[in-house]
């Protein structure tokens, strides 16, 4: 508890936003699936970090219960997140998100 | 009393809803007992109302309910019950149930016979409202309603495409009428703050001669008068409604409903007599259409046409009389008027019954004999209207010649020669219709025959109230009291003292007038007979040729085509102007142009999407960064 208040919140609030900065170019650049999944989980958890950070700051636990939430409500996310690539790979025995572009003009 | 004041006009609207809403299930025989009577109810209660009115010599007014209220503007659905109300109340019930019974015996045969007494119940219970109603507004739901029932029953026969435009024709040129009767609401409401005649009288009374306000008022009351009264320049409806079937030609366009504007004047007397504009104009259109009505009636060959342009010529009557201030005698030839108009039309009915819709007084002739109770009581009914002594028609015109005498003489020969026009052809219908031998088709002659009872009976009535209708307002002159006058006068009292009066004509004057008047009508009469029946002469078909004046008269004074080619073709044309360079070119390339730039645009930004969920997600993201950078701006 001690070593999370000696670091000053500007330092959680930059490494966070480093972090989440890092999943969103994840999600634009990457072909593979998995990896877009993966890279959203990356956004997701810079964001809880930040609510926990805020909380021990702030000595209000509320943002640890919503950590808590969200932590259940991503892996609920990812269960459906990894069937749907599942699906993807039986009919097209790929998954390569470019080629799921049938649905245009 | 108010209960009796409420249910006068209740019974004919129950009779309408009865019959209208019933129009299928319910049996002919029902409606047939149920519609006249229905009037009848009406008409006892009126005669007890009247003689009421008489015994108290008092106004009831009796509220209904507050009908709007607006702020300052507090407009009561309320009925009012006085001696000039009282008189149409008796008029128009009286009349209108002896023309219910004969409508039971002229409408037999239509299938249309329930809805035909719908509407004629509906007719009755809007004009009950025109003459009860305590204000304005209230008389203006009546003035409608009649000309909605004046509309149906028009284009009763609805299958004749010339019945249903001389409908439309009658709805229209009343609507023109109706326009300056609202206008002129307004404007009272604007000057007096109120709509209550009470009100607005007592108000108005206060008020200096000629305020340029009140003249407004009654110039636009006047175009309504104009419209539903069939004056010049808006008459050409009312010899077109002659297509209803006959009843309501009496009923209608003969006895009640164009008397509206008539009875409208009456009611308003005191702004009319504040106003020396109004009376002026009100004077000279209706000695016009007197003469003119009367002119183009005398080489008119339709029986009904004939009637229907004396009626125009009639009411002229009526609103030279207005205009002179002899308000009772416009309401005593206005009630003598309903009486043996109401039989001319209902015997010409009778006629047109026995030669199975022959029209044409050229085809007829020689009834006499086979239709003698329709003969005698068309007669008294053509006495009455030229004027001969002592039938009603007499007393009626000859109160409104004197008082025109004495307001001036040169407009009393005017409408001396008008009435000498009226006996001229009236008498000649009679005898083109009458007398002689039969003119028709073999079939005819051998199908003539008199009609049954229920329409005889009717007929017997009215010849009664024709022949002895006259002695209600029997003149000082004849050792008579008056006793219309005297009735009225409460109504008219204010109006009186603004008037200026002249000296009364001496006795000796007025037998001089009225002696000069019935010379010149018995004159006529003799005329009329020498032409059509000892020479035989009017039996020309249309085509053969005639002097240029007669040919002018006998087609109406090409009026019907002066108004459609000043009115109804440039308003077509520009119809087509606008249809075709606003509607078409401008509002329609408008809204196409709408719709082709949203194909256009959707064609062209179709192709973003592309399939590709990574570019998707790219723009989402672009989307949202300049989301928050323009946040972060503003």
């Amino acid at each position: 508890m001690s070593s999370l208040t000696t670091i000053p919140i500007h330092y959680y609030l930059v490494f966070c936003s480093v972090l989440f900065c890092i999943g969103v170019l994840g999600v634009l650049i990457k072909r593979n699936a998995l990896l877009i999944l993966m890279s959203i989980e990356l956004m997701i958890n810079s964001i809880n970090l930040l609510l926990a950070a805020f909380s021990a700051y702030t000595n209000d636990p509320a943002g640890q219960i919503f950590v808590f939430f969200i932590m259940v409500v991503a892996a609920a996310e990812v269960a459906i997140g990894l069937a749907i690539v599942v699906l993807i790979y039986r009919t097209t025995h790929s998954i390569d998100i470019n080629v799921l572009n049938k649905l245009k003009w | 009393m108010n209960l009796i004041i409420i249910l006068i006009p209740l019974f004919p609207l129950l009779g309408f809803l009865i019959s209208g809403l019933g129009y299928r299930t319910v049996p002919r025989k029902v409606i047939a007992v149920l519609s006249p009577g229905m009037v009848l109810f009406s008409f006892i209660l009126s005669v007890i109302l009247f003689i009421t009115i008489q015994q108290s010599a008092t106004a009831l007014t009796c509220t209904l309910f507050s009908w709007i209220r607006i702020g300052p503007l507090d407009i009561p659905f309320s009925f009012l019950a006085d001696p000039l109300s009282c008189l149409m109340l008796l008029v128009v019930t009286g009349v209108g149930f002896v023309i219910h019974v004969y409508s039971v015996g002229y409408m037999k045969e239509d299938a249309g016979f329930n809805r035909f007494f719908s509407y004629m119940n509906l007719f009755v219970f809007s004009m009950l409202l025109l003459v009860m109603g305590a204000n304005y507004p209230v008389m203006f739901i009546g003035w409608e309603g009649v000309g909605l029932c004046s509309y149906l029953l028009i284009g009763f026969w609805f299958k004749n495409h010339d019945y249903n435009n001389a409908a439309k024709k009658a709805f229209i040129m009343n609507r023109i009428g109706d326009l300056g009767f609202l206008m002129g609401m307004f404007l009272i409401y604007t000057t007096f703050s109120t709509l209550n005649y009470q009100d607005v009288f007592s108000q108005a009374r206060g008020m200096s001669f000629g305020n340029p306000a009140v003249v407004a008022i009654t110039l636009l009351l006047f175009v309504g008068a104009v419209g539903k009264s069939a004056q010049i320049p808006l008459y050409t409806w009312l010899p077109d409604a002659m297509a209803g079937p006959t009843p309501v030609s009496a009923l209608i366009h003969a006895a009640t409903m164009v008397t509206a504007g008539v009875y409208m004047v009456a009611r308003s007397n005191i702004l009319y007599v504040l106003s020396p504009a109004t009376m002026a104009i009100m004077g000279i259109t209706g000695l016009a259409t007197a003469l003119f009505a009367a002119s183009i009636a005398i080489f008119q060959n339709d029986i009904k046409k004939i009637l229907a342009y004396s009626t125009i010529s009639q009411l002229g009557y009526m609103f030279v009389g207005l205009s002179v201030g002899a308000f009772t005698g416009a309401m005593f030839h206005l009630t003598t008027h309903a009486f043996f108009k109401a039989l001319l039309f209902l015997g010409a009915g009778s006629v047109i019954h026995a030669l199975r819709g022959e029209q044409d007084i050229r085809k007829m002739g020689g009834l006499k004999k086979a239709m003698p109770k329709t003969y005698w009581t068309f007669l008294v009914a053509t006495i009455a209207i030229a004027g001969i002594p002592p039938f009603s028609g007499f007393f009626s015109k000859d109160e409104i010649l004197a008082r025109t005498f004495e307001f001036q003489p040169a407009i009393w020969a005017l409408a001396v020669a008008g009435s000498l026009m009226t006996a001229f052809y009236m008498f000649r219908l009679l005898y083109l219709t009458f007398f002689s031998e039969f003119r028709g088709t073999e079939s005819q002659k051998h199908h003539l025959h008199e009609s049954p009872a229920v329409m005889t009976i009717p007929l017997i009535i009215l010849a009664l109230l024709a022949a002895f209708g006259g002695f209600i307002n029997l003149p000082g002159l004849f050792g008579g009291d008056s006793g219309l006058s005297r009735f009225l006068a409460p109504v008219f009292a204010d109006a009186g003292k603004v008037m200026e009066h002249e000296a009364p004509l001496s006795h000796g004057t007025e037998w001089m007038l009225m002696g000069i008047t019935l010379a010149g009508v018995l004159a006529m009469v003799a005329w009329a007979w020498f032409r059509f029946v000892k020479k035989r002469h009017g039996l020309l078909p249309d085509e053969a040729p005639r002097p240029f004046v007669v040919k002018l008269v006998a087609n109406k004074f090409y009026i019907d085509e002066l108004y459609r080619a000043i009115i109804e073709k440039p308003l077509l044309r520009l119809s087509e102007i606008l249809h075709e360079y606003v509607e078409r070119r401008f509002i329609d390339r408008i809204v196409n142009g709408l719709g082709s730039m949203v194909v256009w645009t959707g064609n062209t930004v179709r192709y973003i999407q592309t399939g590709n969920v990574g570019f998707y997600m790219f723009i989402m993201i672009l989307g949202i960064i300049l989301i928050l950078f323009f946040n972060i701006l503003i």
